[in-house]
């Protein structure tokens, strides 16, 4: 074969793995979403986040607006510390909700976001007082079974 | 009864003394491989042209397994996903299984039988007709000449191809999944790019592909320069190619992943 013919097919598979390398990084990979255009931060506390990672998209209205940047944990209110990223171009009221939400019954955990009425938006570094936990799955089933235990009891009594 | 016992534990001790010499004379080989690949890159014509033959010449088989791949994890994927309602999640299941496990792994093992026999094969002939020694007569050493360009040849070609592997078995469940099955075209990508960390996933796929490259070309180029110079000794020479790459890839897989998981 050819010795030019032979470069130029080296160079079309190098060139080519190259692409299938980036592509991977860009497409299937996260290395992209995590710098969507310019974002102002915002921190929100919860009692309880579930299985919120950081990464996971901040929603609201279905949409992605944002990601969760960081957790951390607040020892002095015994809070979890939330860092949202949201989107600069979705400016949101100083009074929204932040609530941890599931996609699906198994899904992965999300920050919805619900826009309330006031007329201030909310700025880079605002705190999001309005929260709502993850909802414990544990939890929950142990109140109903708490509630339904007390119901009996009660009929009982009447009875 | 004492001599049959002597002799059966001569027998096993010579072949322990065996598999150890071989191991240290693959060892020196490796590293003399090393030593001569800068004289090796002088000539960098050598190095493409093996390039060539090893990884040009094998991309047909690795995009078209790696499509066939791709395809068949998104219908098994789907299969079981959807019986949890969330067959979304099919192209984390594709992606994460070919970037982090089949990527690497098929493609050193298809690697293996496409081009590590080749090399295998054609060191043994060369050897077995000579050519290697006069190749030492004339002062030039087979080792620069023959052997390192093959070597960083492999090595080169392994991360490309395991690269290519990945993109196009992504590509294979896309097609499955999204227009066959009828999975979001959204939540596909979606969920893929929420669950592939570049770092964890990515980056650790690639580092395989290259120690996987190492290891496969390092024994095919072995096995050739030691195969004794017979047409049996090439033949045997040949499949032990495949057998000891096969289960040298599985093996370096199994430890790497548990260095890359802990971590």
């Amino acid at each position: 074969m050819e010795r030019t013919t032979m470069d130029l097919w080296v160079g079309i598979f190098a060139v080519a793995g190259a692409a299938a390398l980036f592509g991977l990084a860009l497409k299937v990979g996260n290395l992209t979403s995590s710098s969507v255009g310019d974002t102002y931060t915002v921190t929100a506390a919860f009692e309880n986040i579930g299985g919120l990672k950081p990464r996971a998209p901040v929603k609201s209205a279905g949409v992605v607006v944002g990601r969760v940047d960081n957790i951390q944990f607040d020892s002095k209110t015994f809070e979890a510390k939330v860092t949202l990223k949201v989107d600069k171009r979705y400016p949101f009221p100083k009074d929204t909700f932040a609530n941890i939400y599931t996609a699906g019954l198994l899904g992965e955990q999300y920050v919805g976001l619900e826009a309330g009425g006031d007329e201030q938006p909310l700025k880079d570094g605002d705190k999001i007082s309005h929260t709502q936990d993850a909802v414990v799955l544990e939890k929950m089933i142990s109140q109903f079974l708490y509630n339904k235990a007390s119901e009996s009891d009660d009929s009982k009594k009447a009875e | 009864m004492l001599k049959r016992l002597a002799e059966v534990l001569r027998g096993m001790g010579h072949r322990i003394i065996d598999r150890i010499w071989r191991l240290g004379s693959g060892a020196r080989f490796f590293l003399y491989t090393l030593i001569y690949s800068g004289e090796s890159f002088r000539r960098i014509h050598l190095t493409i042209r093996e390039i060539y033959f090893t990884g040009v010449m094998s991309l047909l088989i690795i995009l078209v397994s790696a499509f066939f791949v791709g395809m068949v994890l998104a219908l098994q994927g789907y299969n079981t996903l959807q019986k949890y309602g969330s067959s979304e999640a099919i192209g984390v299941l594709v992606a994460l299984s070919l970037v982090r496990e089949l990527g690497p792994v098929v493609t050193a093992l298809l690697f293996a039988g496409r081009a590590g026999t080749a090399i295998t094969a054609e060191i043994g002939l060369m050897k077995t007709t000579e050519q290697l020694s006069a190749m030492e007569m004339m002062a030039v050493s087979p080792i620069a000449r023959v052997v390192a360009p093959r070597f960083w040849a492999g090595v080169v070609s392994m991360p490309l191809l395991a690269a290519l592997f990945s993109m196009v078995g992504v590509l294979g469940g896309y097609l499955v999944a999204v227009p066959v099955i009828g999975v979001d075209n959204g939540a596909f990508w979606s969920q893929m790019q929420a669950n592939v960390d570049f770092q964890a996933d990515i980056v650790n796929g690639v580092i395989k592909s290259v120690v996987f490259g190492v290891a496969c070309t390092m024994i095919a180029l072995f096995e050739g320069f030691d195969a004794p110079p017979t047409a049996e000794g090439v033949s045997r020479a040949t499949t032990r190619t495949v057998v000891n790459s096969s289960l040298a890839v599985l093996g370096l897989d199994f430890i790497l992943t548990s260095f890359m998981i802990v971590t």
